[in-house]
């Protein structure tokens, strides 16, 4: 680690790295009641996990954020999202009729979308990290030359 | 069961996606993915005929989702046009499905068997949610859950033969654009009503008689893209490959379902959304859809008899069977609709048997091309014999189904003084009866391959294969000799929806 | 000249549209070809995006006027009319009094699925370019047809 050439963009990205992350709850919970929403930050947190494996390699990243959990992360939030329609089914509302999820409608609003949008949350990261592991992962079967 | 019946519409749509999600996060236990994506389909397949019901009784179910009214919240839409067809996806889901268990243990990687049924269950969602939704846009987003989830489904294919691959990338290629040009389309349909509820939109463009030139633009762009889509004849390029190259059941379950919802969709865009009454859309239905029908009918049948390949053979007749179904549009008659709806129904439960049944011949002895089929009614009677009843069908042999809806058919446009189309259609059924005629005669009367100098054995499909061919088999028997009686009120249902007040 | 102007942003629309559809049809290369593909759905989005723009609207944004009666508290940011009625709550647009001029957020909505889906689409076509990469040794349409070709060729001789 001594002659690191690449040590200027580790230190920056171990300073940028939480910062994102922080970001991406930032707007996650600001879509509640203003721009924003699960979408953008699911998207916001990913690409602070792709930083994290562009700069310090897919192994590490891989450590860090387990394929399984990825998988697991991807069905989730589709459940949690899906999840929210089932229980307004059975509080006797249409599918994903938030208005009955508390006490009364604003409530109920309020809380569906917040489990909506944390399951599209939930979903949204663990695609876009997917996505660059299975692009990652793939070694290249032709040398360098070929290209 | 009170509650089934107000809530099955979104039951149908929202169990197969969650259910997808949970096959795609279970453990890769033998069977489990297999059982779990069967059982939903079944329930779905109940709440299908409890909607089909419903809607009987009441006419028309319109169910708002998330307990937004129209046209500010999506609503999802039933009518006598599109419960029939929800219920047709979730019938041969439940057909293919069950012949699954077999087929893709052979065909599909073991450890990419859960993703598989995961993504199968996801195009039926995405197809189911096409033809009820009332939305014109979250049309859109169902057409591409089904069809991203299509991609994915041939692509698998490329375990048993590589070109999948490109057959694959070519239909997302294809199908992208075509869904890219049906939401231009919807995109300006906007911009001419200012709303997306279908409902709406209609009598919109009614008070505007048509509207200006941007609903004629919009008009344009949907159907293009719903031509891709549906593969209308100079559309088609991608079907043959996608269909010759995927696991057998995805074949089956797409050449049976996926063009027909499209089918569907431009049913609801050209008759209830426009009114043929405009006449952009007249114009285009009569001359450019009847064109194209008939020179795709003719064509494809031609390209289907020099086909080597027997699935590639079905996939041209596919296409020229779809070109039936557009000249029922193109008669612009109630009993032209009548005719053609007839037809896509008895078309996806025929085809979809045909494919089940070249795959169960490709299970056993691993037969693609024609020339391969020799002596299979020594080596595999039951499948064969099934095989040749639906073949029968396909051609339009009295007393089964093909014949009910092709003499539907005959009979509109003869009323309608469309000699020509009578002319056409009797060409082409003589073209079917050449390339089924070609399969079967390599069947019967050639014998048995041998190997080693000893003749295949007597070597019947598993049960579980059976059981779905032989049941499309009696299926199609059954709608060409009861059909004038269940089928055809259906079918005059659905057309009198698509033109409401209008003279037979 | 001057239609163009006032219309310039159809003019994006369909300068990238055409460019879209003849990279898709006229490339031979797979990724050229989901480039194409790419650029082409983008002019869509543009196309939605630019027809919900009102000439000087403002962002449709809603803030509670702090003027009213309070029944709930400003984290409720959707209307419903009938709650919003018993409350007697009343929202405004920042800066604006009951002049309300806004941009229509609905086809901003509507392009954030598309997108989604769009990436969607572009992922599955990178993964099967990937796939076929490994197969095929190549991305070139051409050689991989002359591999079928060949392909075809083998297996009716066998």
């Amino acid at each position: 680690m001594n002659h690191d050439p690449h040590v200027l963009l580790r230190v920056i990205a171990k300073f940028l790295i939480p910062l994102i992350a922080l970001f991406a709850f930032y707007v996650q919970f600001h879509g509640d009641f203003g721009p924003g929403g699960g979408f953008q930050a699911g998207v916001i947190l990913a690409a602070s996990i792709i930083l994290y494996s562009l700069i310090f390699g897919l192994e590490n990243a891989k450590q860090a954020f387990p394929p399984i959990l990825i998988r697991i992360g991807m069905s989730l939030g589709v459940l949690l999202y899906g999840g929210t329609g089932v229980v307004a089914w059975m509080q006797g509302g249409e599918f994903l009729n938030y208005s009955v999820l508390a006490h009364d409608a604003i409530h109920g609003q309020h809380w569906g979308i917040l489990a909506v949008e944390l399951g599209v949350f939930c979903t949204v990261t663990s695609v876009m990290i997917a996505i660059f592991y299975a692009f990652g992962s793939r070694q290249p079967q032709t040398s360098e030359e070929d290209w | 069961m009170d509650w089934l019946s107000t809530h099955a519409v979104a039951f149908a749509i929202v169990l197969p996606l969650l259910m997808a999600a949970v096959v795609a996060m279970l453990p890769n236990v033998k069977r489990l993915a297999w059982l779990v994506a069967l059982l939903v389909a079944v329930f779905v397949a109940v709440a299908a005929s409890v909607v089909l019901q419903t809607q009987a009784g009441l006419g028309e179910i319109i169910y708002e989702m998330g307990g937004w009214e129209p046209p500010y919240g999506i609503s999802l839409r039933i009518d006598a046009l599109n419960a029939p067809i929800l219920l047709l996806i979730a019938a041969m889901a439940v057909a293919t499905l069950i012949y699954a268990e077999p087929a893709v243990a052979s065909e599909v990687e073991g450890r990419r068997s859960g993703p598989f049924y995961a993504a199968f269950l996801l195009c039926v969602a995405g197809l189911m949610g096409m033809v009820v939704t009332g939305d014109a846009f979250n049309v859109f987003v169902f057409l591409e859950v089904s069809s991203i989830s299509t991609y994915t489904l041939v692509a698998m294919g490329a375990n048993r033969d590589r070109r999948a691959l490109s057959a694959a990338f070519n239909y997302l290629i294809l199908g992208s654009i075509g869904a890219t040009f049906f939401v231009i389309g919807v995109g300006f349909l906007y911009a001419e009503t200012g709303t997306l509820n279908m409902e709406d939109m209609r009598s919109i463009l009614a008070n505007l008689d048509g509207g200006s030139r941007v609903a004629q633009v919009a008009f344009g762009f949907i159907v293009v893209g719903l031509g891709l889509k549906l593969a209308m004849f100079p559309l088609h390029t991608w079907l043959p490959g996608a269909y010759a190259y995927s696991p057998t059941l995805v074949t089956a379950f797409l050449a049976s379902t996926a063009t027909k919802a499209a089918l569907y969709l431009l049913y609801r865009f050209c008759f209830t959304v426009f009114d043929p009454s405009f006449d952009y859309v007249a114009a285009v239905l009569t001359y450019i859809v009847t064109g194209l029908a008939v020179t795709g009918m003719i064509f494809c049948s031609l390209q289907a008899l020099f086909q080597t390949d027997a699935r590639r053979t079905l996939a041209f007749s596919s296409v020229a069977q779809v070109g039936y179904m557009l000249l029922g549009i193109g008669i612009l008659t109630v009993a032209g609709l009548a005719g053609g709806y007839l037809h896509l129904i008895n078309h996806a439960v025929v085809k979809g048997g045909l494919f089940l049944a070249l795959g169960a011949m490709w299970y056993r002895f691993g037969i693609t091309r024609i020339s391969d089929m020799a002596g299979l009614s020594k080596t595999m009677p039951i499948t064969t014999a099934a095989f040749t009843v639906l073949a029968f069908s396909l051609i339009g042999v009295p007393f089964t189904a093909g014949f009910v809806s092709k003499v539907a058919l005959a009979e509109a446009a003869a009323a309608k003084g469309w000699w020509w189309a009578v002319g056409v259609i009797m060409v082409t059924s003589i073209l079917a009866l050449f390339y089924m005629g070609r399969m079967m005669m390599v069947a019967y009367f050639r014998d048995p391959p041998t190997v080693d100098g000893v003749a295949w054995k007597r070597n019947e499909a598993p049960a579980l294969m059976l059981i779905p061919i032989v049941g499309l088999a009696i299926l199609s028997i059954l709608i060409g000799m009861r059909g004038n009686v269940f089928l055809t009120d259906i079918a005059e249902n659905a057309a009198w929806v698509m033109l409401p007040g209008s003279g037979l | 000249m001057e239609y163009l102007f006032s219309h310039f942003n159809y003019v994006v629309v369909i300068v990238l549209m055409m460019t879209g559809l003849y990279v898709v049809f006229a490339s031979r290369n797979l990724i050229k070809k989901l480039v194409g593909l790419s650029t082409f759905q983008t002019s869509v989005f543009f196309l939605y995006i630019t027809l919900g723009k009102v000439a000087s609207g403002q962002p449709p944004i809603l803030e509670k006027d702090p003027s009213s009666k309070s029944g709930y508290d400003e984290h409720t940011a959707f209307i419903d009319p009938v709650q919003l009625a018993a409350s007697g709550d009343t929202y405004i647009l920042p800066g604006q009094g009951s002049e309300i001029l806004y941009s229509n957020p609905l086809p901003h909505v509507l392009i954030l699925t598309a997108i989604v889906v769009g990436v969607a689409t572009l992922a599955i076509g990178l993964a099967l370019t990937v796939r076929i990469r490994e197969v095929y040794q190549t991305i070139e349409m051409d050689a991989i047809e002359q591999q079928d070709f060949q392909y075809n060729l083998e297996g009716i001789e066998r």
